[in-house]
């Protein structure tokens, strides 16, 4: 048993900090350490750089544009990524729309979608949840009817991330009522510019619109527009579920997190004459974390090795998102706890290119209660926690 | 033994109630949130009609008793409606610093404008390297003369961005973290040398950071006697923290409320969620921690309004601001979690009372100092 990289990973390793090191735009990096929200416009800048370098979607097939990586070497990438402070790419084109393409759609379907999303020119959002099928996806009522070489779509998605910026969704529709509900669903690309679409900005806790309500009101959606055949989206969206879920534990992120939460902690007085990095009590909370971390970092590693002797990853992914996101808000409750009433200001604005007021709050602690607020939607969306518990009971403990 | 409310507290609570009831839902809220000033005045003037204002002050005082039982059942109701009016740091924090630290003349004129709401007052006790010890004070005040010349930097200052008049603590001699040598002064917020940089808080409300750059006032700003105001300070803190504390418990309380009543309706899998035992149990352990918190903001209130002496009731205070922190993370938490997507919208006032929540347990000190603080008592 060992958990070395080989002399070529460690090579590649390096390739991928140099590569970080001077290509990551200096002005995103500083947000990006003061928790500061990436807009649209900075989010493709970056993720057109990673495109030149031919980086863009490392697990896609090198037909397509991918890199043709081990899965060690996605994980170094990732890994890296995610200590260094560069975002991934949005995943809705990437790693969740461009898979069940390359997986169910027509040739044509490849030639027309891949290209565009694999070099960031078409913003991607994710139409699966609707206001009364969340948890129950599967209940999801927005339909689609066969009219001709159209479908007319009715209804209405929720929770969109960032759905005001894109220019494609992909849906689950229902395109038959009369069966099981799994077996009625379809997947369904729709251009977010066809008449009969409205959205509506919902405005999360931390002020910021980053999910959207998108109506359809008789929105004709091309036939060519489906993917693979009617009334198999429920099973193409499952595959998906599985895919792509190395990455999801966020071990890196949370890393770079503790290493800037300690560097911080030096910094603050505790307002006993010592700085919080001599208190006792919050470094056993910090070591905790740490702790917790490496027991997730080697259980996605773990999951890693599976994959590399071509085992599909099971429900240890929702191990994986259970921690990861529950050790996230750890690390937000520590910022928080750290930053006291500096926490406290709430000045959106400062954070926004040409504001030039005084900024509130030492640096990094600006942000810190809106991104604790924020990071509450991590263990609700992608599954939420309690589901992935249910998976763990059904699958694996046979309960 | 006896834990109900006398005739007294009761009136006060339906009162409350009734105002909060018929003139205070979400909607007013919200659009106090958003308005220039960030409360409403004319509420402010009611609350003073009420003599709602007068609760934290003594008979002798002109108050209503200064009873913290009084205090506590009042601000729980103020907690359930996630009231923006600066109450705590006006009529508590300031308020009891006026009371404790102020004589002559000059100290009735003060309990009475606040009582009346004629004046906001803000205490700025806070430096950026204080964290939440109110001993750590670097300000500096300087007699000369009959003036005295202040310099340095507050933060946090709760309801300093509508304050008329500030309470400043600054030090007259000793080392930073002494408890002898602070004093408190009377400043006009408008007085030159004063920068007042204002700020709307996370969870609605509005308070300020302050500078003083050669602000000189006359030494009769002074409240009480030269590098005496320690002992007051700490008892207005401590006051402020239990009403804190109890403001929590009603908003805390709705929380609870909310999420039972949400998993009720909300159906998922052709059934309530409320039906699933793996939320019903996480809403019970919100039940007991919102019980505890109430026991012990009792026992905290209860230790205020006693003989004890300092030492022990700064370690009610501390024992009850500890216990709050946790209860107000998990049931918090719990809130938004067992909610769902909508939980973590600003369209439902949970999501309001979450942040509320989160905002007082920064307030004061967080958990974490207190249960430190409870310990090296
Ligand atoms: C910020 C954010 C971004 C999102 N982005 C997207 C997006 O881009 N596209 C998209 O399609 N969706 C998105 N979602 C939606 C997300 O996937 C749903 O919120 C999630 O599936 C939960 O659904 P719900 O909000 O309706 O909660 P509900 O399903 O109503 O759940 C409420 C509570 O009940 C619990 N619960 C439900 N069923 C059970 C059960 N059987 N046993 C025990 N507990 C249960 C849940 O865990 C939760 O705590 C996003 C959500 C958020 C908050």
């Amino acid at each position: 048993m060992n958990a070395d990289f080989t002399a070529e990973e460690l090579a590649f390793k390096e390739e991928v900090r140099t590569f970080l090191k001077n290509e990551f735009p200096a002005d995103l990096k500083a947000k990006v350490d003061a928790s500061v929200r990436l807009g649209k416009e900075e989010m493709v800048r970056w993720q057109k750089i990673l495109y030149e370098k031919g980086w863009a979607a490392p697990t896609w097939p090198v037909e397509h544009g991918g890199t043709g990586w081990t899965h060690t070497q996605c994980h170094i990438f990732a890994t890296e990524m995610g200590l260094f402070g560069a975002p991934e790419p949005i995943p809705f084109g990437i790693k969740m729309v461009a898979p069940v393409i390359m997986a169910y759609g027509t040739e044509e379907q490849k030639q027309r979608f891949l290209p565009d999303i694999l070099a960031s020119n078409v913003w991607w959002c994710q139409g699966y949840s609707e206001p009364n099928a969340g948890s129950d996806l599967a209940s999801l009522k927005t339909s689609a009817e066969r009219q001709g070489d159209h479908y007319i779509v009715n209804g209405s998605k929720t929770w969109n991330t960032l759905g005001q910026y894109a220019d494609w969704i992909f849906c689950l529709v229902r395109t038959d009522n009369t069966v099981k509900k799994q077996e009625g669903i379809s997947f369904l690309l729709i251009d977010m510019k066809s008449p009969g679409i409205t959205i509506k900005p919902i405005e999360l806790i931390d002020g910021f619109a980053e999910v959207n309500e998108i109506f359809f009101d008789e929105v004709r959606v091309p036939v060519e527009n489906l993917i693979g055949e009617e009334n198999k989206g429920w099973t193409y969206a499952k595959v998906l579920l599985t895919h792509e879920r190395t990455s999801i534990a966020g071990v890196p992120r949370s890393k770079r997190r503790l290493k800037a939460l300690r560097k911080l902690a030096a910094a603050t007085d505790d307002g006993l004459g010592e700085f919080m990095s001599e208190n006792p009590s919050f470094n056993k909370r910090i070591a905790e974390v740490e702790i917790e971390l490496q027991a997730l970092e080697y259980s996605e590693l773990r999951t890693l090795a599976a994959l590399n002797v071509g085992k599909a990853p099971g429900p240890e992914s929702s191990i994986l998102k259970i921690v990861g996101t529950v050790l996230a808000q750890r690390i937000d409750e520590l910022f928080l706890e750290l930053a006291g009433y500096n926490a406290l200001p709430y000045v959106p604005e400062q954070f926004e290119a040409g504001f030039d007021g005084m900024p509130l709050g030492p640096g990094t602690t600006a942000s810190t209660a809106l991104t604790y607020f924020n990071n509450r939607k991590q263990s609700i969306y992608g599954g939420s926690n309690e589901v992935q518990r249910n998976i763990i009971c059904k699958a694996v403990l046979g309960l | 033994m006896d834990f109900s409310y006398s005739e007294v507290q009761q009136m006060l609570q339906s009162q409350v109630q009734k105002f909060v009831r018929e003139r205070y839902d979400f909607e007013t809220r919200n659009a106090l949130v958003a308005s220039e000033k960030g409360y409403s005045e004319e509420f402010w003037k009611l609350f003073a009609e009420l003599g709602w204002l007068a609760v934290p002050f003594t008979e002798e005082e002109g108050g209503l008793g200064g009873s913290a039982i009084d205090l506590m059942v009042m601000m729980e109701e103020f907690g359930k409606a996630n009231l923006v009016e600066p109450y705590t740091a006006n009529a508590v924090l300031a308020g009891t610093a006026v009371a404790q630290l102020a004589e002559g003349p000059g100290k009735q004129d003060l309990v009475n404008s606040i009582m009346a709401g004629e004046r906001q007052l803000a205490l700025a006790y806070l430096e950026p390297q204080s964290r939440y010890n109110p001993f750590n004070v670097e300000t500096l005040a300087v007699a000369e003369g009959d003036i005295v010349k202040i310099n340095g930097s507050k933060t946090g200052v709760l309801g300093g961005a509508v304050a008329d008049q500030f309470i400043v603590i600054a030090r007259e001699f000793g080392e930073t973290r002494d408890r002898n040598g602070l004093s408190a002064f009377l400043v006009d917020a408008e007085a030159e040398g004063v920068i007042r940089r204002n700020y709307p808080t996370v969870d609605g409300k509005r308070a300020a950071e302050l500078e003083f750059a050669n602000l000189r006032i006359a030494t009769n700003a002074r409240l009480g006697i030269a590098g005496e105001a320690a002992t007051g300070l700490q008892l207005a803190v401590d006051k402020a923290t239990v009403s804190a504390c109890a403001e929590a418990v009603g908003a805390l309380e709705v929380l609870l409320q909310k999420t039972v009543e949400y998993t009720k309706t909300r159906k998922q899998f052709g059934t309530a969620i409320a039906t699933f035992q793996a939320l019903q149990h996480r809403m019970a352990d919100m039940f007991i921690e919102c019980q505890l918190a109430r026991s012990i903001v009792i026992m905290a209130a209860m230790a205020l309004d006693s003989q004890e002496g300092e030492k022990e009731k700064t370690r009610a205070v501390s024992a009850a601001k500890s216990r709050l922190g946790k209860a107000i993370k998990v049931i918090g938490q719990e809130a938004i979690q067992i909610h769902g997507g909508i939980g973590m919208t600003n369209e439902l006032d949970v999501g309001h009372l979450f942040k509320r929540v989160t905002a007082l347990d920064l307030q004061f000190g967080d958990g974490e100092y207190h249960t430190e603080r409870y310990a090296s008592l």
